[in-house]
């Protein structure tokens, strides 16, 4: 089903079409294989909602089959973690399901498709504190857009996309959003 | 309700997405703390909830105060016996006490219907009726209707065309008002089976059927809710004797043999274990839903605290 997030609207650009997307979440595969699966081969993948889950998938996908390890993968809602919850409407929440094993004593690599302020990832650092302790916790990224605002940085990034903070940044994926695209919006989007 | 509500009065407030969400919230927040250690989650750091119960509860309270604390509130429990309400202060008075504290939602249980609704009037923040007299008893519906999903419909959805016989003392149950409001927003069918002296005047024009006889409505039922006979609210002789109600309108074994294979039986509690429920029945590992309606209970009550109070003040 096609969605309205696929068509770009006034003043979208279209950076990363499903060719590009695909070739970054192999590459990501290749060096989570070449970076961490040999040396710790008990990882574990959590996606972060809505996009990150099925980028997790994927590249669990694309590591089995590049003869890497069976992955197992999580996702984890940081809704309830946020600083910023008491400044909007309150806010639906997403699925947290912990990947098969658990996460105590084990390598964690957070997933989700964009890096921007951090402070999703703050959350996510908290959820997971609640969750278990985890031996050493990454972060991978289909796109870093940059403007951080808190001392976080991404261990595996698939595409370094320079904006400018009122751009907005828009991953759409097959899963959620019928098709893989990047798209960048000049006027401040639905996100 | 979502974000436009400030308070949870009535189960027929909510509208179908409204009640879905609630159903979905409870069944993510459920699964957020399954397994874990750490049973707490932080979105009510530093918000007040106020239990104010007017009449005794056991698994009510509890459940409303287990819910505010997951989710990190602070928790004041309040019970009109040992308070300022024995020696004469009016609840008006008490609830603008407790506001002036801080509170940011007041859940309330009184003997009086309509408590509920005079509260929300006087103050700011929210207010949750946690059963108000004989009139209603939302979160008791939404856990109820909670438990029919996740073991009828795979924890999603409403509940459309699911069939519900709802027995006993209806007269004097907000469980069953509140029931049969909620379930009929989510599509599902309704039918009360009393004794015509324990239905209300007006049934009618509740969105349910009605029956006399029990043994007819139980075979086409997927769901049996037996409420309790509320003997504190009885002032006359509403059936000759506890004996001949058991046998006319109580579940016994017997008559749980009539019910399809994947039917289920439900019970608010306290139950009179005898009287419309027999122990056999209340113990069935099957098809008892009893303990699973009180810990579906704190992750609904879990919901309706973060769907109210979860976001921005207004």
């Amino acid at each position: 089903m096609p969605s309205a997030a696929l068509t770009p609207h006034d003043g979208a650009t279209s950076v990363l079409d499903a060719h590009d997307v695909g070739r970054i979440v192999d590459r990501m595969a290749h060096q989570i294989i070449e970076r961490t699966a040999k040396a710790d081969p008990g990882f574990v993948l959590l996606g972060v909602p809505t996009r990150g889950v099925p980028l997790a998938r994927r590249l669990a996908a694309r590591i089995a089959a590049f003869d890497g390890p069976a992955v197992p993968v999580g996702s984890l809602d940081t809704t309830l973690y946020r600083d910023d919850l008491r400044l909007r409407g309150v806010r639906p929440l997403a699925e947290t399901v912990e990947p098969p094993g658990g996460i105590t004593d084990r390598l964690v690599i957070l997933v989700d498709d964009v890096l921007f302020s951090g402070r999703t990832i703050r959350a996510a650092l908290d959820a997971i504190r609640d969750l278990g302790r985890p031996r050493a916790v990454q972060l991978a990224v289909l796109v870093d857009r940059g403007h951080r605002q808190l001392p976080i940085r991404a261990d595996y990034v698939g595409k370094n996309l320079p904006t400018s903070v009122g751009q907005t940044v828009r991953v759409v994926l097959a899963e959620t959003d019928g098709a893989d695209a990047v798209f960048i919006d000049d006027k401040v989007g639905a996100r | 309700m979502s974000a436009r509500a400030r308070h949870l009065l009535s189960a027929g407030d909510l509208d179908r997405t409204g009640a879905v969400e609630i159903l979905d919230t409870a069944e993510r927040l459920d699964h957020a703390l399954a397994g874990r250690e750490v049973k707490k989650l932080p979105p009510l750091r530093g918000r007040t909830v106020v239990n104010l119960f007017y009449e005794d509860s056991t698994r009510t309270r509890t459940s409303f105060e287990l819910a505010a604390k997951r989710l990190s509130a602070d928790v004041v429990n309040f019970s009109a016996k040992g308070s300022s309400v024995s020696k004469g202060e009016s609840l008006k008075d008490t609830a603008l006490t407790l506001e002036a504290m801080g509170a940011d939602a007041v859940v309330i249980r009184h003997s009086y219907s309509g408590a509920a609704h005079r509260l929300a009037e006087w103050v700011h923040g929210s207010v949750i009726n946690a059963g108000d007299g004989t009139h209603e008893h939302p979160t008791q519906a939404l856990l109820d209707a909670f438990t029919m999903r996740r073991r009828l419909r795979g924890g999603e959805g409403d509940l459309a065309g699911l069939r519900v016989a709802i027995v006993g003392d209806v007269l004097h149950s907000r469980v069953a008002r509140s029931n049969v409001l909620l379930l009929a927003t989510l599509g599902a069918q309704v039918i009360l089976v009393a004794p015509p002296t324990l239905l209300p005047v007006g049934v009618d024009a509740w969105p349910a059927a009605t029956s006399f006889d029990l043994d007819s409505a139980l075979p086409g039922s997927d769901v049996v809710m037996m409420l309790r006979v509320q003997r504190e609210r009885m002032s006359a002789g509403y059936f000759p004797s506890a004996r001949e109600y058991a046998r006319r309108y109580g579940l016994d074994a017997r008559r749980m043999a009539m019910l399809g294979d994947d039917a289920i039986v439900m019970h608010p509690g306290p139950m009179n274990r005898g009287m419309e429920i027999a122990a056999e029945v209340a113990d069935d590992p099957k098809r008892s839903t009893i303990v699973e309606q009180v810990t579906n209970g704190v992750s609904v009550r879990m919901a309706v605290l973060y769907l109210l109070l979860g976001g921005a003040d207004e």
